[in-house]
Protein backbone atom coordinates (compact mmCIF):
# COMPACT_ATOMS: atom_id res chain seq x y z
CA UNK A 1 0.00 0.00 0.00
CA UNK A 2 1.41 3.54 -0.69
CA UNK A 3 1.94 5.72 1.76
CA UNK A 4 -1.12 8.52 1.76
CA UNK A 5 0.11 12.19 2.02
CA UNK A 6 -0.96 14.08 5.24
CA UNK A 7 -0.59 17.87 5.31
CA UNK A 8 -1.79 19.58 8.48
CA UNK A 9 -2.68 23.11 8.66
CA UNK A 10 -2.70 24.75 12.44
CA UNK A 11 -2.27 26.91 14.75
CA UNK A 12 0.83 26.85 17.63
CA UNK A 13 -1.66 28.05 19.82
CA UNK A 14 -4.81 25.83 19.00
CA UNK A 15 -5.25 22.99 21.43
CA UNK A 16 -7.08 20.67 18.97
CA UNK A 17 -3.86 20.80 16.59
CA UNK A 18 -1.62 19.94 19.30
CA UNK A 19 -4.04 16.56 19.76
CA UNK A 20 -4.42 15.69 15.78
CA UNK A 21 -0.69 16.32 15.47
CA UNK A 22 0.50 14.16 18.96
CA UNK A 23 -2.50 11.42 17.42
CA UNK A 24 -0.86 11.32 13.67
CA UNK A 25 2.77 11.03 15.23
CA UNK A 26 1.57 8.14 17.99
CA UNK A 27 0.11 6.56 14.60
CA UNK A 28 3.62 6.53 13.17
CA UNK A 29 2.16 8.61 10.10
CA UNK A 30 4.67 11.00 8.71
CA UNK A 31 2.82 14.77 7.71
CA UNK A 32 3.80 18.04 6.91
CA UNK A 33 2.54 20.64 8.99
CA UNK A 34 2.04 24.43 8.00
CA UNK A 35 1.49 26.99 10.49
CA UNK A 36 -0.92 29.47 8.91
CA UNK A 37 -0.50 31.83 11.34
CA UNK A 38 2.81 32.64 10.11
CA UNK A 39 2.48 31.65 6.40
CA UNK A 40 0.14 33.90 4.66
CA UNK A 41 0.13 31.77 1.42
CA UNK A 42 -0.78 28.11 3.12
CA UNK A 43 -3.54 30.05 4.97
CA UNK A 44 -4.78 31.09 1.61
CA UNK A 45 -4.23 27.37 0.49
CA UNK A 46 -6.16 26.18 3.42
CA UNK A 47 -9.26 28.08 3.46
CA UNK A 48 -9.79 27.49 -0.30
CA UNK A 49 -9.24 23.56 0.12
CA UNK A 50 -11.77 23.44 3.31
CA UNK A 51 -14.03 26.68 2.17
CA UNK A 52 -13.56 27.75 5.97
CA UNK A 53 -11.19 29.62 8.26
CA UNK A 54 -10.81 27.27 11.34
CA UNK A 55 -8.05 25.16 12.31
CA UNK A 56 -6.80 22.48 12.25
CA UNK A 57 -7.56 21.48 8.63
CA UNK A 58 -6.02 17.92 8.17
CA UNK A 59 -5.88 16.83 3.90
CA UNK A 60 -5.45 12.98 3.58
CA UNK A 61 -4.59 12.78 -0.47
CA UNK A 62 -7.69 14.93 -1.79
CA UNK A 63 -10.21 14.29 1.49
CA UNK A 64 -10.44 17.52 3.57
CA UNK A 65 -11.04 17.03 7.44
CA UNK A 66 -12.29 19.97 9.58
CA UNK A 67 -11.07 19.96 12.75
CA UNK A 68 -9.54 16.88 15.08
CA UNK A 69 -12.28 14.10 13.81
CA UNK A 70 -10.66 10.90 14.77
CA UNK A 71 -13.16 8.74 13.50
CA UNK A 72 -13.09 10.33 10.50
CA UNK A 73 -9.01 10.53 10.61
CA UNK A 74 -9.09 6.87 11.13
CA UNK A 75 -11.58 5.76 8.16
CA UNK A 76 -9.24 8.05 5.79
CA UNK A 77 -6.10 6.69 6.71
CA UNK A 78 -6.84 2.86 7.08
CA UNK B 1 -27.51 -3.83 28.84
CA UNK B 2 -25.07 -1.74 30.45
CA UNK B 3 -25.05 -1.62 34.19
CA UNK B 4 -23.77 2.16 34.17
CA UNK B 5 -23.97 4.29 30.81
CA UNK B 6 -21.40 7.63 31.26
CA UNK B 7 -22.57 10.28 28.95
CA UNK B 8 -19.98 12.71 28.32
CA UNK B 9 -16.12 12.15 27.94
CA UNK B 10 -14.68 15.58 29.81
CA UNK B 11 -12.99 15.33 33.07
CA UNK B 12 -16.15 14.69 34.91
CA UNK B 13 -17.38 11.69 32.20
CA UNK B 14 -13.92 10.04 32.37
CA UNK B 15 -13.60 10.10 36.35
CA UNK B 16 -17.14 8.94 36.60
CA UNK B 17 -16.03 6.12 34.03
CA UNK B 18 -12.70 5.34 36.46
CA UNK B 19 -15.12 5.14 39.26
CA UNK B 20 -17.46 3.22 37.46
CA UNK B 21 -14.63 1.04 36.03
CA UNK B 22 -13.37 0.05 40.02
CA UNK B 23 -16.55 -0.94 41.04
CA UNK B 24 -16.23 -3.58 38.29
CA UNK B 25 -19.67 -2.08 36.84
CA UNK B 26 -20.67 -2.98 33.07
CA UNK B 27 -20.12 0.41 31.51
CA UNK B 28 -20.04 2.26 28.67
CA UNK B 29 -18.74 5.48 28.24
CA UNK B 30 -20.42 7.27 25.22
CA UNK B 31 -19.55 10.63 24.14
CA UNK B 32 -18.88 13.23 20.97
CA UNK B 33 -15.29 13.82 22.03
CA UNK B 34 -12.90 13.41 24.40
CA UNK B 35 -11.91 15.99 26.65
CA UNK B 36 -14.53 18.64 26.55
CA UNK B 37 -13.40 21.96 27.16
CA UNK B 38 -10.04 21.08 28.19
CA UNK B 39 -9.79 20.89 24.19
CA UNK B 40 -9.88 24.72 24.39
CA UNK B 41 -7.64 25.46 26.90
CA UNK B 42 -4.08 25.62 26.50
CA UNK B 43 -2.46 25.39 30.02
CA UNK B 44 -3.59 24.52 33.52
CA UNK B 45 -2.18 25.51 36.39
CA UNK B 46 -4.69 24.16 39.10
CA UNK B 47 -5.23 20.80 38.44
CA UNK B 48 -3.93 19.19 41.43
CA UNK B 49 -0.30 17.02 40.38
CA UNK B 50 0.20 19.29 38.03
CA UNK B 51 1.86 22.61 38.50
CA UNK B 52 1.73 23.33 34.19
CA UNK B 53 0.05 21.02 32.02
CA UNK B 54 -1.18 21.72 28.36
CA UNK B 55 -4.28 20.74 27.85
CA UNK B 56 -4.27 17.89 25.28
CA UNK B 57 -1.43 16.47 27.39
CA UNK B 58 -4.24 15.88 30.24
CA UNK B 59 -6.70 14.97 27.90
CA UNK B 60 -4.19 12.27 26.94
CA UNK B 61 -3.42 11.36 30.29
CA UNK B 62 -7.07 11.03 30.72
CA UNK B 63 -7.67 8.60 28.00
CA UNK B 64 -4.90 6.96 28.91
CA UNK B 65 -6.00 6.36 32.53
CA UNK B 66 -9.65 5.47 31.21
CA UNK B 67 -8.00 2.82 28.67
CA UNK B 68 -6.82 0.67 30.92
CA UNK B 69 -9.53 -0.60 32.70
CA UNK B 70 -12.05 -2.80 30.55
CA UNK B 71 -15.24 -0.76 30.31
CA UNK B 72 -16.79 0.09 26.50
CA UNK B 73 -16.18 3.38 24.58
CA UNK B 74 -18.02 5.01 21.46
CA UNK B 75 -16.26 8.03 21.29
CA UNK B 76 -17.04 10.29 18.51
CA UNK B 77 -20.95 9.36 19.43
CA UNK B 78 -22.96 12.63 20.34
CA UNK B 79 -25.95 11.18 22.17
CA UNK B 80 -28.48 13.01 21.03
CA UNK B 81 -31.83 11.84 23.61
CA UNK B 82 -31.77 9.88 26.63
CA UNK B 83 -35.16 8.70 27.76
CA UNK B 84 -36.54 6.14 29.93
CA UNK B 85 -37.11 2.72 29.25
CA UNK B 86 -38.24 -0.62 30.94
CA UNK B 87 -35.51 -1.30 33.90
CA UNK B 88 -33.69 1.83 33.01
CA UNK B 89 -32.68 3.77 30.05
CA UNK B 90 -31.86 4.52 26.31
CA UNK B 91 -29.68 6.85 24.54
CA UNK B 92 -30.09 7.87 21.12
CA UNK B 93 -27.11 9.31 19.44
CA UNK B 94 -27.22 11.49 16.09
CA UNK B 95 -25.92 8.57 13.85
CA UNK B 96 -28.86 6.50 15.02
CA UNK B 97 -27.39 4.04 17.49
CA UNK B 98 -29.11 2.92 20.72
CA UNK B 99 -27.62 1.90 24.02
CA UNK B 100 -29.72 0.47 26.64
CA UNK B 101 -28.02 1.21 31.05
CA UNK B 102 -29.75 0.25 34.31
CA UNK B 103 -28.37 3.61 35.34
CA UNK B 104 -26.89 6.53 34.03
CA UNK B 105 -24.48 9.37 34.54
CA UNK B 106 -24.62 12.62 32.48
CA UNK B 107 -21.81 14.62 32.53
CA UNK B 108 -22.06 16.93 29.00
CA UNK B 109 -20.39 19.66 29.79
CA UNK B 110 -21.54 23.32 28.13
CA UNK B 111 -20.43 24.71 24.88
CA UNK B 112 -20.24 28.40 23.93
CA UNK B 113 -22.85 30.40 23.56
CA UNK B 114 -24.17 32.09 20.26
CA UNK B 115 -25.30 35.37 19.94
CA UNK B 116 -28.34 34.13 17.50
CA UNK B 117 -27.90 37.41 15.21
CA UNK B 118 -28.23 36.47 11.51
CA UNK B 119 -25.51 35.52 9.35
CA UNK B 120 -23.73 34.07 12.81
CA UNK B 121 -24.69 30.40 12.14
CA UNK B 122 -23.66 31.08 8.10
CA UNK B 123 -20.29 32.41 8.73
CA UNK B 124 -19.25 29.85 11.63
CA UNK B 125 -16.27 28.31 10.64
CA UNK B 126 -15.71 31.09 7.54
CA UNK B 127 -14.67 34.14 9.65
CA UNK B 128 -17.08 33.47 12.67
CA UNK B 129 -14.87 31.59 15.57
CA UNK B 130 -15.58 30.48 19.27
CA UNK B 131 -11.95 29.73 20.52
CA UNK B 132 -9.91 32.14 19.79
CA UNK B 133 -6.93 30.97 21.01
CA UNK B 134 -7.24 28.54 18.18
CA UNK B 135 -8.39 30.12 15.21
CA UNK B 136 -7.01 33.83 16.25
CA UNK B 137 -3.46 32.94 14.21
CA UNK B 138 -5.38 32.44 11.38
CA UNK B 139 -6.15 36.58 10.96
CA UNK B 140 -3.23 37.76 11.85
CA UNK B 141 -2.76 41.07 9.98
CA UNK B 142 -6.58 41.13 9.74
CA UNK B 143 -9.06 43.60 11.25
CA UNK B 144 -11.27 41.84 13.64
CA UNK B 145 -14.12 41.67 16.62
CA UNK B 146 -14.30 40.63 19.69
CA UNK B 147 -18.05 39.68 21.42
CA UNK B 148 -17.86 39.56 25.08
CA UNK B 149 -16.97 41.37 28.26
CA UNK B 150 -15.87 38.89 30.47
CA UNK B 151 -12.57 36.93 31.13
CA UNK B 152 -12.60 34.89 28.06
CA UNK B 153 -13.12 38.47 25.87
CA UNK B 154 -10.27 40.14 27.61
CA UNK B 155 -8.26 37.45 27.27
CA UNK B 156 -8.91 37.06 23.62
CA UNK B 157 -8.24 40.89 22.88
CA UNK B 158 -5.01 40.50 24.66
CA UNK B 159 -3.81 37.16 22.33
CA UNK B 160 -5.40 39.52 19.09
CA UNK B 161 -4.21 43.22 19.87
CA UNK B 162 -0.46 41.74 19.04
CA UNK B 163 -0.99 39.97 15.73
CA UNK B 164 -4.25 41.58 14.10
CA UNK B 165 -4.69 45.12 12.26
CA UNK B 166 -7.03 46.04 14.66
CA UNK B 167 -9.20 44.76 17.25
CA UNK B 168 -12.72 45.91 17.99
CA UNK B 169 -14.16 45.33 21.45
CA UNK B 170 -17.95 44.58 21.28
CA UNK B 171 -19.93 44.45 25.42
CA UNK B 172 -23.30 44.63 25.81
CA UNK B 173 -22.37 45.96 29.35
CA UNK B 174 -19.15 47.31 31.29
CA UNK B 175 -16.20 45.07 30.95
CA UNK B 176 -16.79 42.58 33.59
CA UNK B 177 -13.59 40.77 33.59
CA UNK B 178 -10.51 41.15 36.10
CA UNK B 179 -9.41 44.22 36.34
CA UNK B 180 -6.21 42.96 35.62
CA UNK B 181 -6.82 42.09 32.51
CA UNK B 182 -9.02 45.50 31.57
CA UNK B 183 -5.87 47.54 32.82
CA UNK B 184 -3.44 45.48 30.24
CA UNK B 185 -5.55 46.48 27.51
CA UNK B 186 -5.21 50.42 28.33
CA UNK B 187 -1.49 49.90 26.76
CA UNK B 188 -3.53 48.76 23.49
CA UNK B 189 -3.12 51.18 20.27
CA UNK B 190 -4.95 49.39 17.52
CA UNK B 191 -7.77 48.40 20.07
CA UNK B 192 -11.01 50.15 19.98
CA UNK B 193 -13.75 49.40 22.74
CA UNK B 194 -17.46 50.11 22.18
CA UNK B 195 -19.08 49.57 25.34
CA UNK B 196 -22.89 49.05 25.83
CA UNK B 197 -23.22 47.75 22.20
CA UNK B 198 -24.88 44.74 21.07
CA UNK B 199 -24.68 42.61 18.07
CA UNK B 200 -27.60 43.25 14.91
CA UNK B 201 -25.50 41.18 12.51
CA UNK B 202 -22.87 39.42 10.94
CA UNK B 203 -21.83 40.52 7.01
CA UNK B 204 -20.90 38.19 4.28
CA UNK B 205 -20.56 36.22 1.34
CA UNK B 206 -18.28 33.24 1.80
CA UNK B 207 -16.34 34.65 4.18
CA UNK B 208 -16.91 37.05 7.45
CA UNK B 209 -16.90 40.75 5.62
CA UNK B 210 -18.20 43.19 8.53
CA UNK B 211 -19.99 43.39 11.91
CA UNK B 212 -22.96 45.31 11.86
CA UNK B 213 -23.59 46.70 15.85
CA UNK B 214 -25.67 48.61 18.05
CA UNK B 215 -25.33 51.42 20.80
CA UNK B 216 -28.02 50.13 22.89
CA UNK B 217 -28.35 53.83 24.27
CA UNK B 218 -28.93 55.40 21.20
CA UNK B 219 -30.43 52.77 19.06
CA UNK B 220 -27.35 53.74 16.06
CA UNK B 221 -26.55 51.39 14.09
CA UNK B 222 -22.94 51.08 12.92
CA UNK B 223 -21.40 48.32 10.64
CA UNK B 224 -17.53 47.61 11.15
CA UNK B 225 -15.00 46.28 8.58
CA UNK B 226 -13.88 42.77 9.77
CA UNK B 227 -12.86 39.75 8.93
CA UNK B 228 -12.73 37.83 11.68
CA UNK B 229 -15.31 37.60 14.76
CA UNK B 230 -14.75 35.92 18.27
CA UNK B 231 -17.47 35.05 20.37
CA UNK B 232 -16.89 35.58 23.75
CA UNK B 233 -19.68 35.29 25.65
CA UNK B 234 -20.17 32.24 28.32
CA UNK B 235 -21.18 28.95 27.54
CA UNK B 236 -24.55 26.73 27.54
CA UNK B 237 -25.15 23.53 29.09
CA UNK B 238 -25.61 20.65 26.55
CA UNK B 239 -28.68 19.82 28.23
CA UNK B 240 -30.74 19.20 25.03
CA UNK B 241 -30.74 15.38 25.07
CA UNK B 242 -32.77 15.01 28.86
CA UNK B 243 -35.23 18.01 28.13
CA UNK B 244 -38.17 16.87 28.99
CA UNK B 245 -36.98 14.01 31.25
CA UNK B 246 -35.11 15.29 33.95
CA UNK B 247 -35.34 19.01 35.70
CA UNK B 248 -33.31 22.01 34.54
CA UNK B 249 -32.93 25.40 36.26
CA UNK B 250 -33.68 28.60 34.07
CA UNK B 251 -30.31 28.07 32.82
CA UNK B 252 -30.71 24.76 31.57
CA UNK B 253 -28.60 23.30 33.82
CA UNK B 254 -29.61 20.02 35.81
CA UNK B 255 -30.56 20.51 39.14
CA UNK B 256 -28.64 17.72 41.36
CA UNK B 257 -28.24 16.97 45.34
CA UNK B 258 -25.30 17.01 46.65
CA UNK B 259 -25.05 13.14 46.28
CA UNK B 260 -25.84 14.24 42.58
CA UNK B 261 -28.92 12.98 41.83
CA UNK B 262 -31.26 14.37 39.35
CA UNK B 263 -35.41 14.38 39.50
CA UNK B 264 -35.09 10.84 37.98
CA UNK B 265 -34.01 7.81 40.25
CA UNK B 266 -30.90 6.29 38.29
CA UNK B 267 -29.94 9.21 36.58
CA UNK B 268 -27.03 11.11 38.10
CA UNK B 269 -25.67 14.13 36.38
CA UNK B 270 -21.88 15.66 37.15
CA UNK B 271 -19.72 18.63 36.01
CA UNK B 272 -20.43 21.58 34.09
CA UNK B 273 -23.57 20.13 32.80
CA UNK B 274 -25.28 20.72 36.70
CA UNK B 275 -26.04 23.52 39.06
CA UNK B 276 -22.98 23.06 40.93
CA UNK B 277 -21.55 25.50 42.06
CA UNK B 278 -17.84 26.28 40.41
CA UNK B 279 -17.07 24.64 36.63
CA UNK B 280 -13.52 23.75 36.94
CA UNK B 281 -11.94 20.63 35.85
CA UNK B 282 -11.10 19.67 39.22
CA UNK B 283 -14.15 20.14 40.38
CA UNK B 284 -15.86 18.19 37.85
CA UNK B 285 -13.58 15.46 38.22
CA UNK B 286 -14.54 15.64 41.56
CA UNK B 287 -18.53 15.48 40.84
CA UNK B 288 -17.94 12.81 38.29
CA UNK B 289 -16.31 10.55 40.58
CA UNK B 290 -19.09 11.13 43.39
CA UNK B 291 -21.75 10.42 40.35
CA UNK B 292 -19.98 6.81 39.84
CA UNK B 293 -20.22 6.24 43.43
CA UNK B 294 -23.84 6.49 43.73
CA UNK B 295 -24.79 5.24 40.46
CA UNK B 296 -23.21 2.33 42.11
CA UNK B 297 -25.22 2.24 45.41
CA UNK B 298 -28.14 2.63 43.51
CA UNK B 299 -27.82 -0.31 41.37
CA UNK B 300 -26.63 -2.44 44.58
CA UNK B 301 -30.41 -1.00 45.88
CA UNK B 302 -31.92 -2.62 42.62
CA UNK B 303 -30.04 -6.24 43.48
CA UNK B 304 -31.00 -6.30 46.89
Amino acid sequence: MADKKVTVYSTPTCPYCKRAKDYLTQKGIPFTDYNVGEDKEKAEEMIQKSKQMGVPVIVVDDDVIVGFNQAKLDSLLA
Amino acid sequence: MYELMVIGGGPAGMAASVYAARKQLKTLLVSGDTGGQINTTLGIENYLGYQFIEGPELISKFETQVGQFPIDQKIGYKVKQLKRIEGGFEAITEAGDKYQSKAVVLATGKKPRKLNVPGETELTGRGVSYCAICDGPVFTGQKVAVVGGGNSALEAVLDLVKIAEHVNLISLTPLTGDQVLSNQLKDAKNLTVFLEHQTAAIKGQELVEGIVIEDIKSGKEKELEVGGIFIEIGLVPNSDAVKGLVELNKWGEVTVTPRNETSVPGLYAAGDVTDVPEKQIIVAAGEGAKAALQAHRYLQRLTT
